[in-house]
């Protein structure tokens, strides 16, 4: 290594860090050179757990890869079951999956929101978003009973009703929700400092995107047009709505986007309220999976994938989960290397980084 | 049911991958299922929201390529298969020496069927 090179730990703990990841930064005076980065903080071998528990108990298991995406692992996981079992879910069932994991995207894009303001030291910008999403958590209290994971998901649909007045209630909460993000929008987008720490950094292409499999708001900030959730799985075949793109590709594109996106969620959830018909909630499950199978849910951070394998018993043969951020760091290794020191946590940060779920 | 799997020989994985690239795939993931004397492994790529995968066998003892040299991204998931699995891959471009995702007080491929506890 030439004199003026210095190997800088970035992590696994920093104060910008929800979560621990180090990445090795290859520093030349103030600008990085390489960056390479390092997991296994917080693996768990949950893969290998699910192979002990029966398939029932999986749902308790997968819901705990991480507290933020908990309720669409559960989604994704029941929905490969149902899908290898020929389980018809009731219509209700659906539109209540779907109101769910929208107020899921919402909190977690919230909280992501309020991260990225506080990486570049706006805290009464990080605390008047965190102030809006508390409202989402008493919503996910409201409607199952807990803030964080709200473990609804059954194989053959949910355990919980929304009942009509909780239905209208989250409407109007939705609506002072939208009101609030409607002025704090205007600092995301127009302020001056937040574009000066935002605008220009941490750029992917399109081409450079794709190749690098990224996904979510992520690879849609660089121009790709992708969101599993247009394959229409659980009720959203029903709902109008398309993928929120941006083409910037850069950490300011990247912010736009999940913005956009909590505002597109508030739709998805009315429109799904308005069609919701009545009817059962879940249907009775028999037998056990036999079989392969992978299925893909929309993610906050992104497109997830299960694989798994049945033999007709009780227990999985296996269960593979690729998560969105483990399709995202890849981006580090290419957006990082010629920018600055002082830029690493906010590019680091703009791809939402899920350390819990990389790593399983 | 998973569709679209196409089987093909290890020797012929790089090929297949290159022919997917280059007909605008993008990769997902790659998954490994230990069957007891062999690995089943999956490489899984989509186009426009439709999934293609392939499928390789290899025994245990054999090594196979990576596809990380087409494929940056593959890098991270073999290596994850390597660390779990103690798949013998040849040609990784970003290699953590079974670094990656376990500490060295774990003991070797602790997915791996034969060290199950």
């Amino acid at each position: 290594m030439s004199d003026n090179r210095t190997v800088i730990p970035f992590g696994p703990q920093h104060p910008v860090l929800p979560e621990p990841i180090q990445l090795r930064l290859v520093v030349e005076d103030e600008k990085i050179i390489e960056v390479i980065p390092s997991i296994g903080y917080v693996h768990r071998g949950l893969e290998k757990l699910i192979e002990i528990k029966d398939f029932h108990q999986n749902i308790f298991v997968v819901e705990r890869v991480c507290g933020i995406c908990s309720f669409m692992h559960a989604l994704t996981y029941c929905e490969a079951i149902e899908s290898l079992m020929e389980v018809e879910v009731p219509i209700r069932a659906k539109y209540l999956r779907v109101i769910w994991a929208e107020l899921h995207r919402i909190h977690s894009h919230l909280l992501w929101l309020g991260l990225i303001a506080d990486s570049f030291g706006f805290e009464s910008l990080f605390m008047q978003i965190w102030k809006i999403r508390e409202t989402i958590m008493d919503l996910q209290e409201m409607t199952s009973g807990s803030r964080v994971i709200i473990s609804t998901n059954v194989i053959g649909g949910v355990r919980r009703d929304i009942e009509k007045d909780m239905l209208v209630k989250i409407t109007k909460s939705l609506d002072e929700c939208q009101k609030s993000m409607n002025k704090v929008k205007k600092v995301f987008i127009n302020d001056y400092t937040v574009k000066h720490r935002t605008v220009g950094k941490g750029v992917l292409s399109g081409e450079q995107a794709y190749e690098f499999g990224i996904t979510g708001p992520t690879a849609r900030a660089s121009g790709i047009n992708q969101d599993i959730r247009t394959t229409g799985y659980a009720a959203y075949g029903d709902l109008d709505f398309s993928s929120v793109v941006e083409t910037q590709g850069d950490c300011y594109a990247r912010m736009v986007v999940r913005l956009k996106e909590v505002f597109q969620s508030f739709d998805l959830i009315k429109q799904a309220i308005a069609k919701i018909p009545d009817g059962e909630i879940s249907v009775p499950v028999k037998g056990n999976p036999e079989g392969e199978i992978v299925h893909r849910v929309e993610q906050p951070r992104g497109e997830v994938l299960y694989y798994i394998k049945a033999n007709g018993t009780k227990h999985l043969e296996r269960l593979r989960i690729r998560t969105p951020t483990f399709a995202n760091i890849p981006l580090l290794l290419k957006a990082i290397p010629g920018s600055q020191l002082a830029d690493v946590p906010v590019i680091l940060l703009s791809i939402d980084p899920c350390i819990s779920c990389t790593e399983r | 049911m998973i569709n679209n799997i196409v089987e093909v020989k290890k020797e012929y994985i790089l090929a297949e991958v290159q022919k997917l690239k280059d007909n605008g795939y993008r990769f997902i993931t790659s998954s490994c299922i230990d069957m007891g004397s062999e690995f089943m492994i999956y490489y899984h790529f989509d186009k426009n929201t439709e999934m293609k995968h392939l499928k390789i066998i290899s025994s245990k003892e054999q090594e196979i390529v990576s596809i990380s040299g087409i494929y940056l991204a593959g890098a991270l998931a073999e290596n994850e298969m390597k660390d779990l699995f103690g798949i013998k891959i040849k040609g990784l471009v970003l290699d953590y020496g079974g670094k990656f995702m376990i500490t060295s007080d774990v003991g070797p491929a602790p997915f791996a069927k034969e060290n199950e506890s």
